[in-house]
């Protein structure tokens, strides 16, 4: 493995009882990378993705993290999984914890971090997004891309080495999606390596250095985004782009 | 002979109320403890079944669990009471702890599936999302998971009270002097078989009611933690 692979994903495999999913992925996604996932619904982005940090297990395949093949029974998931932020559709913020609670909750149980130390760097963070003054406050009382600003940052409390990103404006009202692409910018743009699943074309075309296209749960095409956004090479993906664009 | 004069008679005589008054602690310590020991066992059973499952090596826990549910859910209450004290525990002089221990036992099976049902109502999400910052299952039931299940199970538990608080009445069958059954020994004793039926009923629809009052401000205060 190079030494700047974060992530090798080799012949990658996921089946839902008869229906396969994943049909032999591979990938490297290397540091500093900043990935962007398109496809159709259905074409087995999400479950990529989710397959990355175990969410769900492959049928087949191998994901190498820090040297150790996650699909592997004996590798400890929760460790390498604090090193692998992910943000959701949905947000997915604990609705019983304060927002601060929430950013601090992983750190000082799972890092053992100091209670002080860990609300200093949350806060810290919650400023660079815009939000410091709603420390206190529950998930409830913000809007949907405060929530997800949020949840940016509770991955990014825990120091992960990438970022996976589940579609993680497609629950927002338009007006609100771009705020979180914005802080997703930053984050590209301070070296964080990424994988994002996504459907704003015009993200993948600015931030991205390299574009996947899934098709039927096999990469159909991938490269640089001038090349997939500008000349296109395999008809699925010219007509994919045709509907989204 | 008035109907006050008979009420008196019939209670102050002996000062046989009192006869009540210790049934009515009978009853109560054992719907409380059985409350205790159901919720335990309850627990015990929706988090064993929430690990278990979907896990090969763990099939016989699940396995376990359903035996104990099914075993349970097919026998009435009274059936199930006979068994422990004539069948199980033959020895006992003292109804009252194996009445417990039976209603106890009886609960937990109704009370695995409310606490298993008030868990699966947290989104799935919560757990995804507490697995994905690298905790453990056991932790993010701990701190994720069970915080929010409480606000569903809560109420639920208050109903299966509710239900357990008069299901004590047939505790009677088994040398247990519970409200019921010292409402059957005054009425054996006088002959006076209206009034102590009556008070019978009353006291327990107070207790009811006083119940499903506190229950809804209960719920009123869960509501509000919700920040909605």
């Amino acid at each position: 493995m190079e030494n700047n692979t974060v992530i090798q994903v080799r012949n990658l495999l996921k089946d839902f009882g008869k229906t396969q999913v994943l049909k032999g992925i591979d990938m490297d996604i290397h540091k500093g990378d900043v990935v962007c996932v398109i496809g159709a619904s259905g074409s087995g982005k999400s479950t990529f993705l989710r397959c990355l940090n175990m969410l769900e297990v492959p049928t087949g395949g191998s994901i190498i993290f820090e040297d150790a093949d996650l699909t592997n029974d004996k590798v400890d998931l929760n460790l390498h999984r604090q090193k692998m932020g992910m943000v959701f559709q949905q947000f997915n913020l604990f609705p019983h914890l304060t927002i601060l609670d929430n950013l601090t909750l992983a750190p000082i149980m799972l890092k053992k971090l100091p209670k002080a130390e860990a609300e200093e760097k949350a806060l810290a963070l919650l400023d660079r997004v815009g939000l410091a003054d709603r420390a206190k406050d529950y998930p409830n009382q913000l809007s949907g891309g405060q929530k997800q600003r949020v949840a940016i940052v509770r991955a990014l409390c825990m120091e992960p080495e990438v970022m996976l990103f589940d579609e993680p404006t497609s629950a927002l009202d338009p007006e609100m999606v771009g705020e979180v692409l914005e802080v997703m910018k930053d984050l590209a743009r301070g070296g964080m390596t990424m994988v994002v699943v996504t459907h704003e074309m015009g993200f993948a075309r600015e931030v991205s250095n390299r574009v996947v296209f899934l098709d039927d749960g096999v990469i159909a095409e991938e490269g640089a985004p001038a090349e997939i956004f500008d000349a296109p090479k395999c008809e699925r993906l010219q007509n994919f782009l045709s509907k989204v664009l | 002979m008035s109907w006050i004069d008979q009420i008196k008679d019939t209670f102050l005589e002996d000062n046989r109320y009192m006869w009540m008054v210790e049934g009515l602690g009978n009853t109560l310590l054992i719907t409380v403890g059985a409350l205790v020991i159901g919720v335990i066992i309850g627990a015990l059973i929706a988090i064993a079944k929430y690990f278990s499952e979907g896990n090969k090596r763990l099939r016989w826990v699940n396995w376990i669990c359903d035996f104990y549910t099914t075993v349970i859910r097919g026998i009435p209450m009274t059936v199930l009471l006979l068994l422990f004290f004539f069948v199980i525990f033959v020895s006992a002089k003292d109804g009252v702890p194996v009445a417990i221990a039976a209603f106890g036992i009886n609960s937990g099976a109704y009370m695995a599936e409310l606490i298993r049902s008030g868990i699966n109502a947290v989104d799935k999400g919560q757990m995804e999302a507490a697995r994905s910052l690298g905790m453990s299952k056991g932790q993010a039931m701990a701190k994720i998971i069970l915080p929010q299940a409480v606000k569903y199970i809560l109420p639920a538990i208050g109903n299966e009270l509710i239900a357990l608080l008069k299901e004590t009445s047939v505790a009677g069958y088994v040398a247990v002097v519970d409200v019921t059954k010292a409402a059957t020994n005054i009425r054996n004793k006088t002959y006076d078989a209206v009034n102590p039926i009556l008070l019978l009923a009353l006291v327990y629809l107070v207790m009811v009611v006083v119940l499903t009052q506190l229950l809804a401000i209960l719920e009123r205060r869960l509501r509000k933690s919700d920040g909605k």
